[in-house]
């Protein structure tokens, strides 16, 4: 009996076990959430956020703009990728966007933005972004919320160090997270010569004062390693430029395991100032390649691209006193600079601490030749002499850091999912929150300038999980919002994010918002194919090309009848918004275009593309619901067999080939009566 | 003294010489504004009627006029801009000539025609906004029976999606003060005769 009890007993033990460790888990998201996040993220509608929130779009090559307290989408801008959505890289006037010297390039991966600086400060002028796999750096102007700038990068593979700048945005760099043989060398070389023939660029882009106006001005030829990230110094580190390193054991397969044998890698210190003296007194040598330059003109509404076949370069294995290796643990990922410029922060992946170096021991270590000699032809500084401290004990794979601007880091940790504050002074871990999960980038508005804004945290997440709603397979990347003006960091919102989050840029509504353009003045448009005013429209022939010059303005397309259309001919829809009001774009679609459709903006010109393929009467309309008479937004082409003799004619109401007077208002305005004898 | 009484004081001259300023100036500014509220204006637009021209959302108002197959506004249809600067210059220079002669008669008549004159400019005004408001394109996309679509002379009023309201600009009111002006004067020079 009393064995029974026993066993009884044991199994009741034994059942409650699962039930028991049920109740240690730690407590869900949910409850980590406290009472005053909603009041905290709350925009009532029609009122405005308190920041803008730029974020790169990873694999999907675009940049989304979220407005900050409240998570909210507001647009998302084409770079490397095109976007049928607004005919980017797909409209006439937009395709040479996306040349490159491999030819046209639809999609890129984009990873880190950079907000334009003037004394270390956020100015809001231009936020520029970067294509890791066909290297290319691109500048959007934040008037407009266009990209109007690419620059390819030649000597270049894997362009992930990048488009960090320079206090003053003289520079953008672009650093080779991929090592390759360089343009200008035979690359048809065995993949296992990587160390004799393999090398790193840091390309310098410098930035017009005025314009913004890109142009490679110089490259470094660096050691063969993976150059990953990089940060400007400011202040009076500002003439130096940091890149972390990996893979500095050289390998060129299973990097996993092979670029993950040394106990410390590198951070790349490097003087920009120098390197931009040596190369105006003309020690660079001119490097023999081709890169596209594209610039899309804000006049013209039109982009145009040039392909150039030279480069500066100088190898700083050959020149003294530029560039100097700090030993860094484990395979750094982010080279982060504080707001003094006086300490520069490695997040080795593996490392379980963070290492802290100090930009006056660095000066001192250079002086007094305190180095552990040299790595391909550049001085090691000894890491003892080059570090403030390290942060110990902070988390497991510290990967990027940002600052409060009150004398704190912010550090992500991907692999125990958190964020870690911490005093850069004292190295004192002062407050560590969970993300969920594994947290990648983050951003402080102003975080990785002279003047953050330490409102709010942000973590861009690589994991999301069980946090949305499941939409099967492929799930939404996200990002989370921290309030860090109190003691502790507390989690106010997730938010869903476009294509995936890699680094962000936020600074205040006010720097921006009263810059943003709301039209293009009509009178200022100088696109060669513009329509001034109704009276202007016209259809022109030129062999089997059909120029048509058309208006819209609400509610109709001038003109609306078109016939003398051919089979096999190439139609170039030239469509002119005449609008000077804001707010109202109109779209342009045609039938079987193998294209995309025109957004066009109020005062702009847009091209669109159309071969038509068959005999008929294939209809045009307004895409984007402009107006009360938006659905009569329409219009007819007539498309004739390829060498018939039907005559070219257009025109509106009236106008209208064979058409009958209706009075309609735009009569009045109308084209001239179509001339088929024009051709 | 028979001979001062028809004199005017020196305060009433100074009144009047304001008067000739605030005219003179009142050339340069607005003087009325019409600003049209919406749904998709939550900006508003405004019309800006200067004393020679038209200004402020002209060509947008003009744009969304033909729905409901309302005229569109253009200076060059008025007489108006080209006589008024002249109009208001004279009485500028009358109001000065009556400060500088000192006449009681002479400022009693100014008086006199300068009210006339704002009855007439505010009837013209008027007849403009009626025959725009109601002078409509048959063939309008939009036709509301019995709905005119006259602004307001003066205050507010609703015109189909738009609310109108219709005041006085800086001009406006320099105008309407310089008026005041010669009022004081006079009422001041009439009363000192009875007494």
């Amino acid at each position: 009996m009393k064995k029974i009890i026993n066993l009884a007993l044991i199994a009741a033990i034994i059942a409650a076990i699962p039930f028991a460790f049920n109740s240690c888990k730690p407590k869900n998201a949910g409850s980590a959430v406290s009472a005053d996040a909603a009041q905290k993220t709350y925009v009532a509608p029609g009122k405005y956020d308190e920041f803008y929130n730029f974020v790169s779009g990873g694999f999907n090559g675009q940049m989304g703009i979220y407005g900050l307290p409240s998570g909210r989408l507001f647009k998302v801008i084409p770079i490397f990728s095109i976007d049928p959505e607004n005919g980017y890289g797909i409209n006439e006037e937009t395709k040479p966007m996306l040349e490159t010297s491999h030819g046209f390039v639809p999609w890129d991966d984009q990873h880190h933005l950079e907000l334009s600086q003037t004394n270390g400060e956020v100015d809001g002028r231009w936020i520029f972004a970067n294509a890791n796999n066909t290297p290319r750096v691109a500048r959007v102007d934040l008037k407009t919320f266009k990209t109007v700038e690419i620059i390819e990068l030649p000597n270049s593979a894997g362009n992930h160090s990048s488009p960090f700048i320079t206090q003053n945005t003289e520079y953008v760099v672009a650093g080779t997270r991929f090592s390759v043989p360089a343009d200008d060398q035979n690359g048809d070389v065995p993949i296992n010569t990587y160390k004799e023939n393999f090398q790193g660029t840091l390309s310098f882009i410098g930035v017009d004062k005025e314009t913004g106006a890109m142009d490679v001005s110089f490259q470094l030829r660096a050691p063969g390693v993976n150059y990953d990230l990089s940060h400007a110094g400011k202040g009076k580190s500002g003439d130096w430029f940091f890149f972390s390193c990996y893979n500095s054991e050289q390998a060129h397969t299973l990097l996993e395991v092979n670029a993950s044998q040394k106990d410390k890698d590198f951070i790349l210190a490097v003087n920009w100032k120098k390197a931009e003296e040596l190369i105006k007194a003309g020690q660079g040598t001119k490097s023999k390649v081709r890169y596209a330059h594209n610039v899309y003109d804000e006049k013209t509404h039109t982009a145009k691209s040039e392909i150039r076949t030279e480069v500066p370069v100088l190898d700083i294995r050959k020149i003294k006193d530029i560039a100097y290796f700090i030993p860094c643990p484990k395979s750094p990922h982010g080279c982060d600079v504080d707001p003094t410029g006086e300490y520069i922060v490695g997040s080795g992946k593996l490392a379980a601490l963070i290492p802290v170096f100090s930009f006056d021991k660095i000066q001192k270590a250079i002086a007094d030749k305190a180095f552990d000699g040299e790595f391909d032809g550049i001085p090691v500084i000894k890491y003892e002499a080059a570090l403030h401290g390290e942060v110990e004990k902070p988390g497991l794979g510290p990967l990027h850091t940002e600052f409060d601007g009150n004398g704190n880091a912010i550090t992500s940790f991907f692999v125990s999912s958190e964020l870690v504050r911490w005093n850069i002074k004292d190295l004192k871990i002062i407050d560590r929150v969970p993300t969920y999960y594994s947290v990648g980038h983050l951003c402080i508005p102003g975080g990785d300038t002279k003047k953050p804004w330490g409102k709010y945290v942000i973590a861009y997440n690589k994991i999301t999980k069980d946090r949305y709603l499941p939409t099967g397979p492929e799930l939404t990347q996200s990002a989370q919002l921290y309030d860090i003006t109190g003691d502790k960091m507390q989690l106010l919102l997730d938010f869903p994010t476009i294509g995936e989050p890699h680094y962000a840029q936020a600074c205040p509504a006010d720097l921006i918002m009263k810059n943003s353009q709301k039209i293009y003045k009509i009178e200022e448009n100088s696109n060669p194919y513009v329509t001034k005013s109704e009276a202007e429209t016209k259809v022109v022939r030129e062999g089997n090309k059909v120029h048509v010059y058309m208006t819209a303005i609400r509610s109709h397309l001038a003109p609306d009848n078109i016939e003398g259309i051919r089979v096999g001919d190439e139609v170039y829809f030239h469509v002119t918004n005449l609008e000077q009001d804001w707010d109202i774009p109109h779209g342009f679609a045609v039938k079987g275009a193998n294209t995309a459709e025109l957004l066009i903006m109020p005062g702009e010109t847009c091209t669109l593309k159309w071969t038509p393929d068959r005999v008929g009467v294939l209809p045009y309309y307004c895409t984007d619901f402009c107006s009360a008479l938006h659905q009569e937004m329409q219009g007819y082409v007539r498309v004739s067999p390829a060498g018939s003799n039907v005559p070219l004619k257009w025109g509106i109401g009236s106008t209208a080939p064979g058409g009958t007077p209706t009075g309609a208002a735009a009569d009045k305005d109308a084209a001239p009566k179509a001339d088929s004898a024009k051709k | 003294m028979a001979t001062n009484s028809k004199k005017i004081s020196g305060l009433s001259r100074t009144l009047l010489s304001l008067a000739a300023i605030l005219l003179a100036a009142s050339i340069f500014v607005p003087l009325w504004y019409i600003d049209l509220d919406a749904p998709q204006y939550p900006e508003g637009l405004r019309l800006l009627i200067y004393p020679n021209k038209l200004a402020g959302d002209v060509e947008i108002i003009n744009g969304l006029n033909h729905y409901i197959g309302m005229q569109t506004l253009h200076e060059e249809n008025f007489i108006e801009f080209t006589v008024l600067p002249y109009i208001i210059g004279f009485f500028a220079f009358l109001a000065l000539l009556a400060a500088l002669i000192g006449n009681k008669k002479f400022l009693y008549f100014l008086l006199v025609l300068f009210i006339i004159f704002g009855i007439v400019a505010m009837y013209d005004f008027w007849k403009w906004e009626y025959d725009y408001g109601h002078n409509l394109d048959p063939n309008a996309a939009i036709k509301v029976p019995g709905m005119a679509y006259q602004p307001p002379l003066l205050g507010f009023k609703q015109l189909l999606n738009f609310g109108a309201y219709s005041f006085p600009h800086t001009g406006g009111w320099m105008f309407i003060g310089s008026g005041v002006l010669m009022l004081l004067a006079s009422i001041k020079e009439w009363t000192k005769k009875k007494a």
